[in-house]
């Protein structure tokens, strides 16, 4: 893998080399040369080790045509590079004009090329980017390999950059560990070095030295692994809470609509879940057409589509509630079966529609990528999944306190019949609500479509966890909705590394069916006489 | 105690058993006595096609037993059915022996592939019939007597109560789906061969499994018949119509709705245990929270409240499906949907419950009954 990355590099330093022409090469580079002329593997690795520790951009041009099998060497043993099967050319950069007689390739075998892949490695530490010298860096600290010590030494007096100055300080330190000629302090405090940044690999490098280290090392180590393990687990809760915060917010998205219509119309609508994959086939479809016509604005089709979801699933949402469920307002549990019916149709015009298969919706650049957080990689996917369940429950709650449709809202929900005769035209009232509550889904789905398959199925399997949320909560209640929605995300994230996640989902089912036995209205039940009806 | 309490005055609970004995002893005649050539042959698949069907009538009959005369809409019943096919399954798994693919003589196919050394507790016994029997009867009546007896007691009623069926049916086929669980995971249990000793693929098996469900959902129709009928039976309907007005009158109603809720998914498992030789399969999907809510809408066609409407609406949704699904696989769905919706709208009462009204009333517009009717929508 590191290969991969490090060769381009290489290659450009060879031809920047070339293209100035520094063709001095001193004795030592030449002996190295005339080893690797030569068909035995033991001889070729020593040339290949020997060249990584001189480091010149020549050295670097006969590695890479090494690794990539372009090394050829003629009988008198000077090294010819096969650039293709007209062009030759001598390391120092000069065109063979034909083709030495007898010409030979250069063999390789897995010791060879590990050889070669860590010369390669060290080779990169003084390449001009940052980034190319940071990767070879680490790839200097998995290798370990003693005699880049030299290298990375010198490298680390000429490094400026402080990022990469940190990794090569680590693979220093790494080495200086790893091999046991280095003194029992300089050991100890290449520990410390790696201790104060330990991860993973830290830690496996810590447990291999371990075994070797005299005793004032081992003990060291111990220290260090101890650190670095209690860190690591305040690292991975810390990580699962993020998770959790974002699963939990997904189930927020989900379920706020749902809190409207059922929490606080009491309306079991079934097609929930259908009018998240509305909202998500809306921002499917916003994207091939911006796609296909406006590709400059691809990374607003996101917010084009918010509006346009909530119009079409709240479209929908008027329409279900004007044709069917208005008929049976006071019967809740045929509501269920009827808007359970429409979901299944939902699901198949959506399938006739658009296939059964899963369709791409694209991300935009400022949501794809990862955030580094105190040494978390957090995707700015899940943080963008945050920030917008949480900018949708403040504006739901904004227009159920502050506006006028709010208040009448309100007004209908705790006594119909006063609000009735004051002047509000409640079966208006139930419409828009009910509208609202879908429209809010199809804006969920807007964000869902960025994390699920856009497919006809997405919206199954969010319903039940979004009636678990609901419930969960308290109904009626906007704040039971988000406590409910982010504790069952943090509880479920938190379970999966104890239980597995197929098991921790059960166990949170089990937990929320036993928590309604105990109580039956939600974490924040009403009081009242609305209770009772 | 109502007249309605003796057979021969309920001509649709008669017509209803006639049937069924009618179908008992005839398919299998026809199936077995008859040549393939002849043109009243029934095919053995038409047969265990059938077979199938009456044991979704027998769920229907027992979901019409809780959500009909008791006012409880479970949305778990799937589960209770698909517990009673494990239960079954697991028999049949065992009496495959050392046919398997492995050969191995204790352990089903999928733990030698699973690595496991032994049967898991859990399988312990169901090499015998009746120790499996008892387990189709006693495991979903048990898992219905706690899941009840917690419901019922802190009064979670209504929709709140399907909705936590629902969960709960899900959080199982969540579970059944693992490996660990040992019970096939994925693939749930097939390949079986034998029941009893008899070849389970043979045309004579089949007949004696369409028989058997036959007979178990006569016997379920006329058990569930005396519950709805009884004293206790009227209670029940009191508690569908005013639970707490019942309560306050002194009825334990959190009593009455948990035995009607345990002896209701002991029939669901029984449907399932003569479900699953006839159909050869069990799996985790027959847990989906769809399947529960389908058979919810068998019962609301036919007309809830009158468990035979239950049976019939179960027959003709699935016979429907069975027939759509072949012609035009697309048009099912929105069939079943449109299927909902019209039926709740339109058709309260269901097929059975709007025609015995209409019936009624013209009866009644020729001779003025006498003040009392019977009890419920049964006459």
């Amino acid at each position: 893998m590191t290969s991969r990355i490090l060769l381009p590099i290489v290659a450009m330093l060879a031809l920047l080399a070339s293209a100035i022409g520094m063709g001095a090469s001193a004795a030592p580079t030449d002996e190295a040369f005339a080893k690797l002329a030569s068909d035995q593997f033991a001889q070729i690795e020593q040339g290949i080790v020997e060249l990584s520790a001189i480091g010149t951009p020549e050295a670097a041009t006969v590695l890479e045509a090494l690794s990539e099998t372009k090394l050829f060497y003629a009988p008198d043993k000077s090294l010819v590079i096969k650039k293709s099967e007209s062009q030759l050319v001598s390391p120092s950069g000069m065109v063979l004009s034909a083709a030495p007689a007898g010409l030979k390739q250069v063999r390789i075998n897995n010791r060879v090329r590990r050889a070669l892949e860590s010369a390669l490695g060290s080779l990169t530490l003084i390449s001009p980017d940052p980034a190319k010298r940071k990767a070879a860096a680490e790839a200097v600290f998995k290798a370990r390999d003693p005699l880049a010590l030299p290298l990375i030494t010198q490298a680390l007096s000429r490094e400026s950059d402080a990022g990469v100055k940190e990794a090569m300080v680590r693979a220093r330190a790494a080495i200086v560990l790893a091999s046991s000629d280095a003194a029992d302090l300089e050991r100890i405090n290449a520990i410390d070095v790696l201790a104060e940044k330990g991860d993973q690999d830290v830690l496996a490098l810590f447990s291999t030295v371990k075994t070797t280290a005299p005793a004032s090392v081992k003990q060291a180590i111990d220290t260090a692994i101890n650190t670095i393990e209690r860190r690591l687990a305040l690292l991975s809760s810390v990580q699962n809470a993020l998770y959790g915060l974002s699963l939990g917010s997904v189930l927020l998205l989900a379920a706020i609509g749902l809190a409207i219509t059922f929490g606080v119309m009491g309306i079991i609508n079934m097609a929930h879940g259908e009018m998240v994959m509305i909202g998500a086939y809306t921002t499917f479809m916003v994207q091939e057409v911006v796609r296909a016509r406006y590709p400059a604005l691809f990374d607003w089709s996101l917010l084009i589509a918010l509006p346009l979801a909530f119009l079409t699933a709240g479209a929908v949402g008027l329409v279900l509630e004007r044709s069917i469920i208005r008929f049976l307002y006071g019967r809740p549990l045929e509501t269920l079966l009827a808007t359970w019916g429409v979901s299944l149709m939902l699901q198949q015009a959506v399938r006739s529609i658009f296939g059964p298969t899963n369709r791409e919706v694209g991300a935009p650049a400022f949501m794809s990528g990862s955030v580094d957080l105190f040494g978390l990689t957090i995707t700015s996917g899940r943080l963008w999944i945050i920030v917008f369940s949480l900018v949708v429950f403040v504006v739901l709650s904004l227009v159920l306190r502050a506006t006028s449709f709010g208040l009448k809202m309100r007004a209908v929900t705790q006594n119909r019949r006063m609000a009735a005769s004051m002047g509000i035209r409640t079966p208006w009232i139930d419409s828009l609500t009910f509208a609202l509550g879908s429209g809010i889904a199809g804006i969920a789905g807007v964000a869902l479509s960025q994390i699920d398959n856009v497919s006809p199925n997405l919206g199954q399997g969010y319903i039940i966890d979004s009636f678990m949320v609901v419930v969960f909560g308290g109904v009626g209640n906007l704040w039971g909705t988000l406590v409910a929605a982010l504790t069952l995300g943090v509880a479920n994230k938190f379970l999966e590394p104890l239980a597995g996640a197929v098991l921790g989902k059960i166990v949170v089912l089990v937990f929320i069916i036993l928590f309604i036995q105990k109580r039956p209205r939600g974490l924040f039940a009403l009081k009242g006489r609305a209770v009772e009806a | 105690m109502s007249r309605a309490l003796y057979l021969r005055h309920d001509r649709l609970g008669l017509g209803f058993l006639l049937v069924l004995c009618a179908l008992g002893v005839l398919v299998p005649v026809l199936n077995l006595a008859l040549p393939v050539s002849s043109a009243w042959h029934v095919p053995t698949y038409a047969m265990s096609l059938m077979g199938k069907y009456v044991c979704y009538a027998l769920l229907a009959v027992a979901l019409d037993l809780v959500w009909g005369f008791c006012g409880i809409l479970s949305l778990g019943h799937g589960a209770f059915f698909a517990i009673g096919g494990y239960a079954m399954g697991m028999y049949l798994m065992r009496q495959i022996g050392t046919r398997g693919v492995y050969g191995n003589p204790q352990l089903p196919d999928f733990m030698v592939f699973l690595n496991w050394k032994e049967l898991p507790l859990t399988w312990f016994g169901f090499s015998s019939f009746g120790y499996a029997m008892l387990m189709v009867i006693l495991v979903p009546g048990l898992l219905a007597f706690v899941f009840g007896w917690f419901a019922f007691r802190s009064r979670v009623t209504g929709v709140y109560l399907s909705i936590i069926t629902q969960a709960m049916t899900y959080a199982m086929m969540l579970a059944f789906f693992r490996n660990d669980m040992g019970f096939g995971g994925n693939n749930g249990l097939t390949d079986f061969k034998d029941i009893l000793g008899f070849n389970i693929q043979s045309q004579g098996t089949r007949a004696c499994l369409f028989i058997a469900s036959i007979i178990a959902l006569a016997g379920c129709y006329l058990l569930a018949r005396f519950m709805v009928h009884s004293a206790y039976g009227k209670v029940l309907i009191a508690i569908r119509d005013a639970e707490s007005r019942s309560r306050f009158l002194g009825y334990r109603v959190e009593h009455f709705k948990l035995l009607a809720f345990t002896v209701s998914a002991s029939m669901a498992g029984l449907a399932g245990a003569l479900y699953v030789p006839q159909i050869g399969i069990i799996n985790p999907s027959e847990f989906a929270p769809g399947n529960s809510i389908e058979a919810v809408i068998w019962v609301a066609v036919g007309g809830r409240g009158t468990l035979v409407g239950a049976a019939l609406g179960a027959v003709l949704v699935n016979f429907s499906k069975t027939w759509l699904t072949g012609a035009m696989p697309e048009v099912w769905l929105f069939a079943l949907g449109a299927l909902f919706i019209v039926v709740t709208l339109f058709l309260p009462k269901g097929l059975v419950g709007t025609a015995s009204h209409y019936l009624k009333q013209r009866r009644d517009r020729h001779n003025v009954l006498p003040a009392g009717h019977p009890i419920g929508e049964a006459r």
